[in-house]
């Protein structure tokens, strides 16, 4: 059978045009990184990754992370299981806001954390009399981040749990389980490789988040230095393999996410074939 | 065919399925402390402004001229990714090659990359010393710190959403609408044209306006490598910083609201586009 686009000469033109756009557009950037990170040697990029700002700020970031991820796993979770198994008045809605941070640009997200937790907000400034702190300090980091990763988990649940429906968990409950073991023993089975994708990206985000943050941060170094903001400092100061050597770190992330994307696809694909 | 899922069904697993109140609880909670009540800090700003104000605010020249930078790029963005994103889309879903997988996951690397790390590699890469700025400066072709850069970046951080809006109608496609196009003896170009490129068309139309609003908003994938020259490589993104750092919060409110409202009327065109497009192709199920 003959498709559109199968003609040798054409087909060879177009994945050619394909491979060569992409290696340039997105590989080369990819392997400019590490060639820059070790462009003065692996001693050199040990060094600028063991410098006492940088482990700060690998530190800082890790933490916000590691709080971030428990808060949307939780938040996902429960609104997946809301808007897939109920039926209520504004449940359409509440669908619609959770993509908000998807379409609200970064700066502006820090800006609208800014503008009510700062100390010229009405909460802030109310915290501001307690002698509490948000913005420039790791909450407000915290804050945006949550913010702006809050769609990953429920995202990837809500199509997959309103493909799957409610047969087996009714079942279930007719048979006896409730709550809690109800989730963990029909409902989480079912979900835990999306669940599991939606965290990585959440991660990914997470750690990589630069526009909201740097508005919130005040980066002092050492203190409220996320790595993105470190990476950001170190290539304003003209000290370009540093910048790198820390984005390096970053981009190995990247990749982690990819490579785990990848291997959640073929393992779903491999099992729909052998079903 | 939504429709039909939703109303009785669901009414009857309201009283069967444990977690109601907890779920509802939390959801609205978490909607309301971290999406919606932070949006009001914004309104307050406002507030005090008249409306010649904020006009004068928002019609300041050194700002106008942003406006133009960030959508003149931002649309050459889109437009440079509709294309590729198209060729890129059709080569991984149409045809077997080596190497296939791996340019598939290289796809999401502009998502999976934190942005700050995609813009100062690209500034590097792109000056005059870096691998393709020394290419490409002897043609006479400034990249970094002109606004090329700047589309550039913004091409590169939006890239997926076209990929990967049209990939999935593509694969969905069934092969008697080709076969039946090659019978009729139409040439490759024609029959694409004619027979393929109607049922990708929303789908490529959604992708590039999703791209197109992820690029007015982007902020470190540019930053690094626009310049920022005022009135010639600033974005609006800088100018929301520039007022925080003069410690102006209600410039900066006034033009984050500017920012705000295109990207929500953008995202809402998309979705009623969209919308009217999914009835007409499902007739009256949709």
């Amino acid at each position: 059978m003959q498709r559109i686009g199968d003609a040798p000469a054409l087909r060879r033109l177009l994945i050619g045009a394909a491979v060569v756009l992409s290696a340039l557009f997105l590989l080369l950037p990819l392997v400019a990184i590490f060639a820059q990170a070790f462009a003065e040697g692996f001693a050199t990029f040990v060094t600028n990754i063991s410098d006492s700002y940088t482990l700060a700020a690998i530190g800082l970031t890790l933490f916000i992370t590691v709080l971030t991820i428990p808060i949307n796993l939780v938040f996902g979770v429960m609104l997946a299981w809301l808007v897939t198994r109920f039926a209520f008045p504004g449940r359409r809605l509440l669908q619609t806001l959770i993509d908000i941070p998807f379409a609200i640009s970064p700066v502006v997200a820090g800006l609208v954390y800014l503008l009510l937790y700062g100390r010229n907000g009405w909460v802030g400034g109310w915290l501001d009399g307690h002698d509490v702190q948000l913005m420039f300090a790791w909450p407000g980091i915290l804050m945006v981040t949550i913010f702006v990763t809050c769609p990953f988990v429920a995202r990837e649940l809500i199509p997959l749990m309103q493909a799957q429906g409610s047969r087996e968990e009714e079942a279930a409950v007719t048979l006896g389980a409730r709550g809690f073991t109800l989730f963990r023993r029909i409902t989480l089975p079912n979900i835990r490789w999306a669940l599991l994708y939606g965290v990585i990206l959440t991660n990914a985000r997470a750690v990589g988040e630069f526009g909201a943050v740097s508005v919130v941060s005040g980066a002092i170094r050492g203190q409220t230095n996320t790595l993105p903001l470190h990476v950001e400092q170190l290539y304003q100061d003209y000290n370009t393999v540093g910048a790198f050597a820390s984005a390096a770190l970053l981009a190995l992330i990247a990749l982690f996410t990819l490579a785990a994307k990848a291997l959640l696809e073929w393992r779903a694909t491999r099992l729909e074939s052998s079903s | 065919m939504k429709a039909s899922t939703l109303s009785l069904p669901f009414r009857a697993r309201r009283r069967v399925l444990p977690g109601f109140g907890l779920s509802l609880g939390i959801s609205l909670t978490f909607v309301s402390l971290v999406l919606l009540l932070p949006l009001t800090g914004l309104v307050g700003q406002l507030k005090g402004l008249s409306a010649l104000e904020y006009w004068h605010i928002i019609s300041e020249p050194r700002l106008v001229a942003s406006y133009v930078t960030t959508l003149g790029a931002a649309a050459v963005a889109a437009v440079v990714n509709a294309v590729f994103g198209l060729l890129l889309a059709w080569v991984l879903v149409r045809y077997e090659f080596p190497g296939k997988r791996l340019l598939d996951a290289l796809m999401d690397l502009p998502f999976a990359l934190p942005t700050a790390v995609a813009g100062i590699t690209l500034a590097t890469l792109y000056s005059s010393n870096g691998w393709m700025g020394k290419l490409l400066e002897p043609l006479g072709l400034d990249v970094a710190y002109t606004w090329v850069g700047i589309a550039l970046a913004m091409a590169f951080t939006s890239i997926p959403f076209v990929v990967r809006t049209v990939q999935p109608v593509l694969e969905d496609l069934p092969s008697e609408i080709d076969e039946a196009a090659m019978t009729l003896g139409a040439n490759d170009g024609v029959a694409f044209r004619r027979v393929i490129l109607p049922h990708l068309w929303p789908a490529l139309v959604t992708g590039t306006g999703l791209a197109f609003v992820r690029s007015l908003g982007e902020f470190g994938a540019v930053i690094f490598i626009a310049g920022n020259m005022p009135y010639e490589t600033e974005i609006t993104s800088l100018m929301i910083f520039v007022k925080l750092q003069e410690y102006d919060y209600v410039g900066a409110s006034a033009i984050a609201s500017v920012v705000l409202a295109t990207s929500l009327a953008l995202l809402l065109a998309i979705n009623l586009w969209q919308g009217r497009f999914i009835r007409r192709l499902h007739g009256g199920q949709g």
